[in-house]
């Protein structure tokens, strides 16, 4: 006669990990979907101002970055503690603007190619004037719509 | 007999994920992009300077000590805002400021040396100034914050009372 053998399984069963992929997987999606991907080695030390009428920047791929600063540490050898621009991996210079705009704009669709913005990333405590050149080149390129990266302050002046 | 044993091992699924986990981490930053979003006016190589009556112009000057002299009379940046509220409403219809919000233009210039993070301050006070105004008027005219009105009507009272600044050369007392 067939007879189950019980008692063999027992003893404390074992806790199935088949659902921890599960559960790791979602962290993964919720990081993938929260942060952004570092798009650049900053080269230039950053420390944005502060402010209080901030706007969103909303869709990533329409931003284009342009950081203003002293050259970090490691660099300062080669190219002096003067403030400096960065775009995308390199120094850059003010007349490089063109050529670097026109590369993300081309990255765009058609229809997007109005609505990029560039967001100048500047450190507080560069002086307005190589902003001002950056500005002024800005302009005769035709990039109009310019964002000031700065963080939300919430004391007052 | 042996028998295959059909299941995949699922156990080292969790590493995989895990790697794929920290990798994300590392090569991710969590930064907010957020900012003042400035249009700037185009470009013209021969600059058509329209004259304004001195009444509807709100000159702001920042130097390079940064220190700011606000229609010739210096004052901390702190009281920037409520300067500007009073100029571009003029309540008390003074005659040295503007019959009409429409026709106030704040002009801001600045020095080759001031700081980055003055012109943001000096900036960010001005649109404040902006941003409370037209908050007070969405709240008399419709009777809702200028979050929650309808396209056309922020667009009626941005027409009312227009944000105009103009940005000057700056000075360069450096050189000279």
């Amino acid at each position: 006669m067939a007879k189950f053998s019980r008692g063999k399984g027992r003893g404390t069963p074992k806790i199935s990990t088949a659902s921890l992929p599960d559960i790791i997987f979602i962290l993964l999606f919720f990081f993938m979907v929260v942060t952004v991907m570092k798009d650049s080695e900053l080269k230039v030390e950053v420390n944005y101002p502060y402010a209080t009428e901030l706007q969103k920047l909303e869709k990533k791929s329409l931003v284009s970055y342009i950081y203003i600063g002293v050259p970090a540490q490691r660099f300062r050898k080669k190219y002096g503690s003067a403030p400096r621009i960065q775009l995308n991996d390199s120094f850059k210079e003010v007349k490089d603007l063109k050529l670097f705009l026109e590369q993300e704009k081309s990255k765009l669709r058609e229809a997007e190619r109005g609505l990029m913005t560039a967001s100048i990333r500047a450190d507080k405590d560069v002086t307005m004037g190589i902003v001002t050149d950056v500005k002024t080149e800005l302009r005769k390129i035709g990039q109009l719509k310019v964002n000031y990266s700065s963080k939300p302050r919430t004391d007052d002046l | 007999m042996k028998r295959f044993d059909n299941q995949i091992n699922a156990g080292s699924m969790a590493d995989i994920a895990f790697l794929l986990l920290i990798f994300f981490l590392v090569t991710t930053t969590i930064d907010v992009d957020k900012g003042i979003t400035v249009k700037l006016p185009p470009w013209d190589d021969e600059q058509i300077l329209q004259p304004v009556p001195p009444r509807n112009v709100f000159s702001v000057k920042v130097n390079s000590n940064n220190e700011l002299l606000v229609r010739k009379e210096p004052i901390p940046i702190s009281r920037l805002k409520e300067h500007t509220i009073e100029f571009i409403l003029n309540p008390n219809q003074r005659g040295d400021m503007p019959n009409s919000p429409k026709k106030a233009v704040v002009s801001l210039q600045n020095d080759r040396e001031t700081n980055y993070e003055t012109y943001i301050e000096v900036y960010n006070e001005l649109k404040a100034a902006y941003n409370q105004i037209w908050e007070e008027e969405a709240l008399k005219r419709y009777g809702k914050t200028y979050e929650n009105l309808k396209r056309e009507e922020k667009k009626s009272i941005r027409k009312d009372i227009p944000l105009i600044i103009s940005e000057a050369d700056p000075t360069d007392f450096a050189l000279k």
